[in-house]
């Protein structure tokens, strides 16, 4: 190289990109943007110890709050020489101290700084290790099955029927009206629309403008039950919900068998295929067994404020099969059903003609609920994109299904 | 006049700024304000309820000597509430008289009826007009109770500070306005907004920092008391709550327990002022009574071997 005394920024910035591209690597969404930005970041803070530079990264690469732990990771693995951290301090002080030291060594200097960036895709591999061990550190189950399974193994001919069916499912016509008002037939009157248009014949004739409040669709959101004797449901199930959030609809996805797991950005792919994909590399109890109150309690504590304020419907996929029912299952049913707006179970058990409600948890549920439905086919699926339009109807109430197991027993 | 205090110069400067106002905070949260304010970004802050998110707005308008414009979102929020509202009564009286001298001359009177005499500025136009007293705080609070469109439309006030109204043409402000947007977390804000903010996750302070923030805060409450609530506090939180109490929750509870003149928590006393604590009925009647003395033990026996 022929560049005598190297431009810190320049190795800086190089740096920050190679850090940019370890967090993309570890799952972090970092654009272009946001490298410019930590360039500057740093430029401004004019670091002074290793806990400022992490935060000061930290400040521009994090955008959510899940994200912290993987940055804490790849910043500890990436700037893991502390000589080249210390470096990159005496670099962007504001007081040039050691003037004369840095002449000394700038071959040293800069070796260290070359060492740090051809190691580098090593230390990515090293990263992503790190992120699968802690995950199989939370595994609770010893029932739970660690494994990725692929989608192919359904019918290539009963998913294409499936999807171009799905496809042409016309989106649920529900809708609950906001307090924002628009241009509308309302009661409302809009001066300043009625102003505009008196304005634009003169002001001869007054024509009044109404306001009126908008409807918009709730979002939905889905927990869909993925254990064993529910896995091929489930799995067309999904490919409905990619659907639905293809139309413009928030969704907000949650797949559980013996964890919850929220699958929501992966569903946000465009090709159904590939956001299939993605939850599958993301859900690690595909096929497990169930602990359906676990995994309700879970949603209740860690998402239900997150995700039901906007007067959600709750759509539960689950066989209602628990194998240990206790009082939990009755009380985080009761709790999901008071902070939604709707919740419909959707049970592929309902397909048998002699069904009855008597398994335990089955019975601990369905007082919870507001709709109990069948989804095991494509028309069931439309049937219930219809019903969520209307009001309950009386077939899907789930007190019916409670008195007939009673009058059976 | 006195003049305007000047931003801090560095990280250390904003520490010391905001405990100059007796808010204790972190050296991570000061690194990411430091930054918002020289970088002249919004600032987005996400935390539970009562982690003291709205009060950092506050201490900055007061300790830069700022003017503090705040938004409380809510549904249903609109421009006309929020950026701006023609005065429309008032351009209608202007017609009529217009109309009584006898000169009304559409484009002239189309220009006057739109001009900026009939606006009336809402807080983001506020805080984008020059207050002779530096930028304004712009406090944009609980941002995730309002829907997308309002988030929407606010990707163009936050990236280049400027407002359009049709009749009137782009409003820029000549200095941005320092901006702090605060959620609970009810709802994902969306990815573009946030790209254009530096983020901040404001998490419960440790015991140290939370002892330090009610020594402050409520200056009346015993050494003994005040170590006693904070690390009962500290534990609580890390039981599987439906909600965890807030530092908000701390200093109620301080207050509560020094009204009652206790000098030290005891089972009894936890019991019964709990719902200063917990706002959930299945959280107050999982802590009460036997929960509640295991955990004070647990604490007793930690501080035991802390002073051993």
């Amino acid at each position: 190289m022929t560049e005598e005394a190297p431009a810190p920024d320049g190795r800086l910035a190089e740096n920050i990109v190679y850090f940019a591209r370890a967090l993309r690597e570890a799952g972090l969404p970092v654009g272009p943007a946001s490298v410019l930005d930590g360039i500057a970041a740093v430029e401004t803070a004019s670091i002074g110890s290793r806990d400022d530079f992490f935060w000061t990264l930290h400040a521009v690469f994090v955008k959510r709050h899940e994200h912290s732990v993987l940055f804490e990771q790849a910043f500890s693995s990436f700037w893991r020489k502390r000589a080249l951290m210390e470096k990159m301090i005496a670099m962007m002080s504001p007081i040039a101290i050691d003037k004369r030291d840095k002449k000394d060594k700038p071959q040293a200097g800069s070796q260290r700084v070359a060492d740090a960036l051809m190691k580098q895709p090593a230390r990515e591999e090293k990263d992503k290790e790190e992120v699968v061990e802690l995950d199989a550190r939370f595994s609770v189950s010893e029932r739970e099955l660690l494994r990725e399974k692929d989608f192919a193994q359904m019918s290539a001919a009963e998913i294409a029927l499936a999807k171009r069916d799905m496809a042409r499912l016309r989106l649920p016509v529900d809708s609950v009206r906001t307090r924002r008002l628009v241009a509308g037939n309302g009661r409302i009157i809009d001066l300043r629309r009625t102003l505009r248009s008196a304005m634009r014949n003169g002001g001869h004739f007054v024509d009044i403008r109404f306001r009126t409040p908008a409807e918009k669709h709730p979002p939905i959101v889905a927990l869909c039950d993925i254990s064993g004797s529910m896995a091929d449901y489930s799995r067309l199930f999904l490919h409905f919900l990619h659907a639905v959030s293809e139309k413009g609809r928030r969704v907000h996805a949650f797949v559980f068998a013996t964890r919850l797991t929220n699958i929501s950005r992966a569903l946000r792919a465009k090709d159904p295929d590939e956001a299939l994909d993605q939850c599958t590399k993301l859900v690690k109890d595909w096929d497990g067994g169930t602990r359906i109150a676990h995994c309700i309690e879970r949603f209740n504590k860690d998402w239900s404020r997150r995700v039901l304020g906007q007067g959600a419907v709750v759509l539960l996929i689950t066989d209602g099969l628990e194998r240990k029912v206790d009082d939990g299952l009755d009380h985080e049913m009761d709790r999901l059903q008071r902070s939604s707006r709707r919740l419909v179970w959707l049970n592929p058990l309902l397909r048998f003609e002699a069904f009855e409600a008597r398994a335990a948890g089955i019975q601990a549920m369905l007082p919870h609920v507001d709709e109990f439905r069948a989804i095991h086919n494509l028309r069931s699926m439309a049937d219930l994109v219809h019903a969520l339009g209307r009001e309950m109807d009386a077939r899907t109430d789930p007190r019916a299904w409670l008195a007939k197991a009673s009058k059976a027993a | 006049m006195t003049p305007i205090p000047a931003l801090p110069a560095s990280i250390d400067d904003t520490v010391r700024l905001l405990s100059g106002a007796d808010y204790v905070a972190g050296r991570d949260l000061a690194t990411v304000l430091f930054l918002a304010l020289r970088m002249k970004r919004p600032l987005f802050l996400e935390g539970e309820a009562g982690v003291g998110k709205t009060e950092i707005a506050k201490v900055l308008a007061s300790t830069l000597d700022r003017p503090l414009i705040r938004l409380q979102c809510y549904e249903g929020l609109d421009i006309s509430s929020a950026v701006y509202e023609w005065n429309t009564m008032a351009q209608m009286v202007e017609i009529r008289l217009a109309e009584a001298s006898g000169d009304v001359d559409r484009t002239t009177l189309g220009s006057e009826v739109f001009s900026e005499r009939f606006l009336n500025r809402r807080p983001i136009l506020q805080a984008l007009t020059p207050t002779g007293r530096g930028a304004p705080v712009l406090l944009i609070d609980e941002l995730d109770r309002t829907d997308e469109a309002f988030e929407a439309y606010l990707l163009e006030v936050l990236s280049d500070f400027q407002v359009t109204i049709p009749e009137l043409g782009t409003i820029k402000a000549s200095e941005p306005p320092i901006v702090l947007i605060t959620s609970n977390r009810t709802r994902e804000i969306h990815d573009a907004l946030k790209r254009r903010c530096l983020y901040h996750w404001v998490d419960y302070p440790n015991a140290e920092r939370e002892l330090e923030i009610l020594r402050r805060k409520v200056p009346g409450v015993g050494k003994r008391l005040s170590r006693d609530i904070v690390a009962f506090v500290q534990a609580i939180r890390r039981e599987d709550l439906f909600k965890a109490p807030g530092v908000a929750e701390t200093l109620d509870w301080a207050t509560a327990l020094t009204e009652l003149d206790a000098v030290a928590l005891d089972p009894a006393l936890v019991s019964d002022t709990l719902g200063v604590l917990l706002k959930y009925q299945d959280d107050i009647a999982r802590m009460a009574g036997s929960e509640a003395k295991r955990l004070l033990d647990g604490v007793r026996t930690a501080a035991a071997h802390a002073a051993e």
